[in-house]
């Protein structure tokens, strides 16, 4: 197959530039395609048309827009969709393949982020129903009307949403999808090495016949970026922690950074966390670990050696295999250079006193393993004394995670920001103060992995209430 | 011979002699700057003799080091024959600590009054108003666009942008500030078009986006538009071709400084993805494209290398320059059958984020 080239999308209309990148196998180099890279100014050219964009849109209902939605969930999962400028299709089978091979991502890992996409976009409706709750469409299409007795009015916040998304995870493409819905135009920055998620959502999206105003997608440089930034009105940005500071004050950008999430253990069930370690496990490691919902820290009263250990023993043998293997755990990286820091930061932070790497003497080999070309790191545990050492409230682009104990009534004093935290607890006045805590994004109350999400509960902010303020109105009658 | 090939002969024949007369009068006690005959007698060669071609000047003078223009005084840079008059300074640099100086007499007028013959009266008409919006202060470029203007018969509106001050501001990562100051250029640029009649504007590709964002260039009266000073890649000369200029306005990209003069670009366009080449005012300067490992050595045609710039001007004599760009060879054309500089961009572009600004 020849390579394609996947063009900008200006109001969904493709444009060449003279600027491309390749995005190649992460083993071998091998170029997979090459991708128009846009400067600032046609970003800024084009958010001047953004009333086209949402005109469009709005010839649709909402309803019709949900439907058109599952029809492109649909095609995203089982269709041939246009990715190329000269017509060059692409099957499922060759999605998975392509972005496993320039993400580092098995084929497993792959299907379950798509599994994710199509999803949510084929439960629009319950997804919508959860962020506005329960406002019933037809008044977000007539911009008022009445609900539960009393009058309501919404407006729009932005004239377009703007999404600078990151390389490594193509489910959190499914954050952006009500937007659609909400008839808001998309003006995306795709991840340097992720451009086939977010151009085969916006082709099934076109196919199913969405209008293509609606999606701008500009891969672009730093200056690019900013502009998507601040110039949309509402925008959501993923990125670490450096990247995602400059917008912590900006209540019109989003923030996708890293999760911290955590799995805390309550006085009352301590003494049963063997029965917990597969969940605990599963928690760290799901997702080949990369994910800002994967545990980054265990916090336990008491046994934090313990369960350390028997993490350790769980997660220490697992390693790399083929990326075509069902039961793939791993995943390469895409920049071998992102894989040795971390591996080397690890390191460096384990010869600070007060911790202990307990994945290492299960492990058999280094932490940092090159297999066919592609670089991996294997998971690792570490038990930490207290969240003094630099290792106990960290989050790595791979299964990490540390095992603090903290006795339970200084746990929350101590955790800090994080977006999951599944409290295994049944202890009523501990679960008040973590229903009152205002560190916690997402509570699960018991055994829930963090990994899993519900699509009609807000993740890292309400899409509706970002996209859309309330009104107060008054009608003649 | 084909015709190009018979011109780039004469061309070479005519740098030759150039070369020769330039040292010459550099380096003879009548004429020479107290500069390099002081060098000459440290040197222990005699150039005024020894230099009987542009190539040897290649061969024989190290690079010039643009630190004695900061760290000399003035004087020592005036030929002999310039006794008595008074110079101009002009400035480069600077952004910290002392600015390195160039001084001069009536280069500029003659380099800009040679380049006037490249534009065309129906993008740059004749007596009418012109507008400069960048870096005026103590630089070449300020006098240089006025001369430019009259030379056609038309006068200049200036508004001034401080480099120095917005490289500080990024340097700092005082984006805002940086932000804020270019929106004070834009209004006082937006405000001159508002209410005065302007056809031509010389500025830098940056502001000019900036005004486009502001205003219609085109309803504002804009017929040409004269742009350098930082990088313009393919895709951005495409753009502001395309969308700013709308194929209506008349873009042409210039390469200069104040060590050089100015070069003038070749024709560009879709059929060739808007690669820029300039052409330098030979013999009156002179652009190399050399490896940078062996600079005596050009790379070959089509390949990147560090950009050489020497002046050979009776007011400056400038041997063997190395640019803080890198470029594109190419070949000779027609109009100016000598080699060429594409695609400038700061040296060591590829590797490292180089700051330019918001200017």
């Amino acid at each position: 197959m020849a390579i394609p080239h996947i063009p900008c999308l200006r109001l969904g209309d493709p444009y060449v530039s003279l600027n491309q990148i390749e995005v190649n196998d992460y083993r071998d180099g091998a170029v997979k395609a090459t991708v128009s890279q846009v400067n600032a100014g046609v970003i800024r050219r084009d958010l001047e048309r953004m009333d086209e964009a949402r005109a469009a849109l709005c010839k649709f209902s909402t309803a019709e827009l949900i439907a058109i939605g599952a029809k492109a969930g649909e095609i995203f999962l089982n269709g041939e969709v246009q990715i190329g400028v000269d017509g060059e299709t692409q099957s499922p089978g060759q999605y998975i393949e392509t972005l496993s091979s320039t993400s580092g991502l098995p084929h497993v890992m792959v299907k379950r982020n798509m599994d994710k996409i199509h999803y949510a976009l084929t439960h629009m409706d319950v997804v919508l129903n959860g962020l506005t709750r329960g406002i019933d469409p037809a008044i977000l299409d007539a911009g008022v009307g009445e609900q539960f007795g009393t009058q309501v009015c919404f407006y729009p916040t932005s004239k377009a949403l703007g999404l600078v998304m990151p390389s490594n995870s193509p489910a959190v493409n499914s954050l952006w999808l009500p937007a659609v819905a909400l008839k808001t135009p998309i003006i995306m920055k795709p991840g340097r090495d992720e451009p086939w998620t977010p151009i085969r959502l916006i082709q099934s999206f076109i196919q199913a016949g969405c209008p293509k105003e609606a999606f701008g997608f500009y891969p672009t440089d730093y200056e690019g970026a900013a502009d998507i930034l601040n110039r949309c009105g509402r925008a959501l940005i993923f990125g670490d922690k450096s990247t995602t500071d400059q917008y912590a004050n900006n209540p019109a950008i989003q923030i996708h950074g890293p999760g911290w999430s955590k799995i805390l253990i309550g006085d009352d069930e301590i003494e049963n966390w063997r029965d917990y370690i597969d969940l605990i496990a599963g928690s760290i490691a799901d997702n080949g670990g990369r994910s800002c919902v994967n545990a980054s820290a265990v916090v336990v009263p008491k046994y934090g050696r313990e369960i350390a250990d028997a993490l350790g023993q769980k997660l220490g043998p697992v390693k790399p295999t083929t990326v075509d293997d069902p039961e793939a755990k791993l995943s390469g990286f895409a920049n071998p250079k992102m894989g040795e820091w971390i591996d080397g930061a690890i390191d460096a932070d384990l010869e600070e006193a007060g911790c202990e790497e307990m994945t290492a003497k299960y492990r058999e080999g280094d932490r940092k393993v090159v297999t066919d070309g592609g670089t991996y790191l294997r998971p690792t545990i570490v038990y930490c004394e207290s969240f003094e050492h630099p290792l106990s409230n960290r989050e790595f682009l791979c299964p990490y995670a540390s095992v603090v104990e903290v006795p339970q009534a200084e746990m929350l004093n101590q955790i800090g920001e994080s977006l999951v935290v599944t409290a295994i607890t049944n202890n009523e006045a501990f679960q008040a103060n973590l229903l009152a805590s205002p560190l916690i994004e997402r509570l699960n109350l018991g055994p829930i992995s963090t990994m899993k999400i519900s699509w009609d509960q807000p993740h890292e902010g309400n899409m509706f209430e970002f996209l859309y303020k309330r009104r107060s109105i008054g009608m003649a009658a | 011979m084909s015709d190009l090939n018979q011109k780039v002969q004469e061309a070479k024949a005519q740098l030759d002699a150039h070369a020769v007369e330039i040292v010459k009068w550099h380096f003879s006690p009548e004429t020479g700057s107290p500069f390099w005959l002081d060098w000459a007698k440290e040197a222990g060669w005699n150039p005024a003799e020894e230099i009987t071609c542009f190539q040897d000047i290649v061969a024989k003078f190290p690079h010039f080091q643009d630190e004695w223009l900061r760290d000399l005084p003035n004087e020592i840079w005036r030929p002999k024959a310039f006794e008595g008059q008074p110079f101009s300074i002009f400035e480069t640099g600077g952004t910290t600590g002392m600015p390195k100086q160039r001084i001069g007499w009536e280069d500029y007028k003659i380099d800009y009054s040679a380049f006037s013959e490249t534009l065309s009266d129906e993008h740059f008409p004749r007596d009418h108003y012109w507008m400069m919006v960048g870096p005026t202060g103590p630089r070449r470029l300020r006098l240089a666009i006025e001369h430019l203007a009259n030379v056609r018969g038309c006068s200049c509106y200036f508004v001034d942008l401080d480099p120095r001050w917005v490289k500080r501001l990024i340097a700092s990562k005082q984006f805002d500030q940086a932000r804020a100051y270019m929106d004070h250029v834009i209004d006082q640029a937006t405000t001159i078009l508002k209410h005065r009649s302007v056809s031509a504007l010389f500025t830098t590709p940056k502001l000019l986006e900036a005004m486009a964002e502001r205003k219609d260039l085109i309803k504002a009266g804009i017929k040409g538009v004269f742009c350098g000073g930082t990088t313009m890649d393919k895709q951005y000369t495409r753009f502001l071709v395309e969308e700013i200029c709308e194929n209506q306005i008349g873009f042409v990209p210039t390469y200069g400084n104040t060590l050089m003069g100015l070069a003038r670009h070749r024709p560009f366009g879709a059929d060739n993805d808007y690669s820029i080449t300039y052409h330098a005012p030979q013999p009156r300067a002179v652009l190399r494209v050399v490896d940078p490992k062996q600079t005596e050595n050009l790379v070959n045609y089509d390949d990147w290398g560090r950009v050489e710039l020497t002046t050979l001007t009776k007011e400056f004599f400038m041997p063997r320059f190395l640019e803080r760009d890198e470029a594109i060879r190419r070949a000779p054309w027609d109009d100016d059958p000598w080699d060429g500089v594409a695609e400038v961009r700061p040296f060591g572009a590829m590797e490292k984020t180089i700051v330019e600004g918001v200017y």
